[in-house]
């Protein structure tokens, strides 16, 4: 199991490695970023001492380890909008992003493992159907559209809910619910496939056989192994979930990182980006290791497979 | 990360035998609102319609034709700048679909040839190829498309880009999958026997056994390839303005929803649309043809 986490661990930091110099190879590739930096009427001479204070005038390899350090130690450089460190924006927008995650991720869970479920042992019932309407249509709905018709009419309207900004609980309802919404009809398809496979096996029919009541046989014995397709998506339907965010914050206007993405792109705030970019792919890193650990310990066959 | 579950079961090889009528119904629905939409698309210059483009600063937002203060001049009514909505979704579902088509076109055949190399060849060659599919599928699609519109500049190819870059990842997961067990199949042995090359028995043997998961596969993901193009002109990191696109004419209601619901309505409705007709005609396609793929 150690060997398995170790490389497990290797993965992900060669997967943020890659990340790291795409980010670093466009924001090279893109032009000298010093017309980012210094005003229109800067000499020659001006963008010399930049350079070099900047250490712009360095090989290449060598700027992008200095920026990797930096990066590491939490130092993005300075927003060019707001005139602060990036890193102080990150720390004040994160942990607002993390919570409504999170609470994204239980209302989904919470929707979709009683749906799925039951879809899978009442087939073919209207529940059964139900469910499906659910899926397709979570999967064909444009989250930002959503977004913006519930802003309009359940707190606009009927005035019921906080259109935006977080201020207690009521605030997160509905940008959890919007954000939610899409992963519910992932997660639901995948418990109802996997659970209409595991009803049908030998093991289940035994369990019966023996006399063991419906709601363990169904609860315990059978979703214990559906549960296995949805442990593999899990990381990818996380990352599904921190992409939809940047959309849902926007919208909600949620001070969390995916806002902070949408006030970097107007207003063209390359650092911002920049880092907004690799704390996202460094949290859904962690996100898939924690996954696939918790895989290989629910399926021990993992660990042998490669 | 783990692989596909579905993948792992072995591949049906043979094309099920449709016996009964009910099994060649064709999903009348789908079919009618993609062909509906296509037709438009391609059509779009011929239909007669306003100039997408058009501003007239005295219809400004224009009710749809059916409500009070609306004229049948604007079935939907008009935006902002008084531009008729009608003709920009029509002109924006060029956009849309073509996004969808090309990406997904792209995507698929770089996916596919990985996933064809990883499995065919195995052992250290699959190992590294996998890795990097893992690495790229768990990389949040917006997030690129984002560098890319901030450092490039927003445009229809970047968004292309973006999102082949990422989602090549499925379809290599899944046909490296379908080829691991093809592999091991008597036909391909027999082939070799017979002295076909790798490029041969990948080519004419291992590909062509691979096309239906690929058809169910790109059609699923069309709709969602639409879905993310349209968040992304949302954001402003998409197709540029004036281009109509239906994520940024969402985008441009949003502030007057009070006063003018129809302006971010109408786009939302046509994505919902043509994403819901791609979904169901994927979810068809797959329940016909390849019923062991039904976890995708």
């Amino acid at each position: 199991m150690l060997r398995f986490v170790a490389a497990r661990l290797m993965q992900s930091l060669v997967a943020l490695a890659i990340i790291s110099v795409v980010v670093f190879v466009l924001a090279r590739a893109t032009g000298d970023p010093l017309y980012l930096i210094l005003p229109m009427s800067a000499s020659q001479e001006d963008f010399d001492n930049a350079r070099r204070y900047l250490g712009l005038d360095r090989p290449y390899v060598e700027q992008y380890f200095s920026f990797v350090g930096r990066a590491v130690t939490g130092d993005f450089g300075n927003s060019l909008r707001a005139r602060r460190p990036v890193s102080e924006l990150i720390r004040e927008r994160l942990p607002n992003s993390l919570k409504l995650a999170v609470f994204a991720m239980g209302v989904s869970l919470a929707m979709a493992f009683p749906l799925g479920v039951m879809a899978a042992v009442r087939k073919g019932t209207g529940l059964d159907r139900f469910a499906q309407v659910v899926s397709v249509l979570g999967q064909s709905l444009p989250t930002f559209w959503v977004a913006i018709l519930l802003v309009e009419f359940v707190a606009g309207r009927l005035q019921w809910l906080p259109a935006g900004g977080i201020d207690g609980f009521a605030s997160y309802i509905l940008p959890g619910f919007t954000l939610g919404w899409f992963v519910v009809a992932g997660l639901m398809r995948l418990l109802r496939s996997g659970m209409l496979e595991v009803l049908d096996s030998e093991y289940v029919k035994l369990a019966r056989v023996k006399g063991v009541g419906e709601g363990r046989v169904i609860w315990l014995h059978a979703l214990k192994n559906a549960l296995i397709p949805v442990v593999t998506f899990a990381g990818i339907y996380f990352a599904i979930l921190v992409t939809t965010a940047i959309v849902v914050e926007t919208v909600f206007a949620w001070p969390g990182l995916g806002r902070l993405a949408y006030e970097g792109i107007s207003s063209r705030d390359f650092p911002v980006i920049q880092a907004v970019v690799l704390t996202t792919a460094a949290v859904v890193a962690v996100v898939n290791l924690c996954v696939d650990c918790l895989y290989a310990l629910i399926d021990p066959r993992i660990r042998y497979a490669r | 990360m783990p692989a596909e579950p579905g993948a792992l079961a072995l591949p049906e090889l043979d094309v099920p035998a449709v016996t009964s009528r009910r099994a060649l119904r064709l999903p009348r629905f789908p079919l009618a609102v993609i062909g509906l939409f296509v037709l438009a698309a391609v059509v779009a210059p011929l239909l007669g319609l306003p100039d997408p483009h058009a501003q007239s600063l005295r219809d400004r937002f224009k009710p749809p034709g059916w409500e009070a203060a609306g004229s049948w001049k604007h079935p939907l009514g008009t935006d902002r700048l008084g531009r008729d909505l009608l003709s920009r979704i029509v002109w924006g579902s060029r956009v849309s679909l073509a996004a969808g088509v090309v990406t997904v076109l792209v995507a698929s055949a770089f996916g596919a040839a990985v996933g064809l190399t990883a499995g065919y060849y195995g052992g250290r060659v699959d190992a590294v190829l996998m890795r990097v599919t893992d690495a790229t599928m768990s990389f949040p699609v917006i997030l690129l498309a984002l560098i890319l519109a901030v450092t490039v500049g927003p445009s229809f190819t970047n968004v292309v880009t973006a999102i082949a870059v990422i989602l090549w990842a499925r379809y290599a997961r899944v046909i490296r999958g379908q080829v691991l067990t093809l592999v091991q199949l008597d036909f391909v042995a027999q082939a070799r026997i017979a002295g076909a090359g790798a490029w041969r028995i990948i080519t004419r043997h291992l590909l062509p056994n691979t096309f239906g998961t690929l058809l169910v596969l790109v059609t699923l993901q069309i709709g969602y390839v639409i879905i993310v193009e349209a968040s992304l002109s949302f954001l402003g990191a998409g197709i540029p303005p004036p281009t109509p696109a239906w994520g940024s004419m969402i985008a441009e209601g949003r502030d007057v929803v009070t006063r003018a619901w129809w302006v971010s309505l109408f786009p939302g409705l046509a994505i919902l649309l043509v994403v819901l007709a791609f979904n169901l005609l994927g979810d068809w396609l797959r329940d016909t043809f390849d019923p062991k793929l039904r976890q995708l």
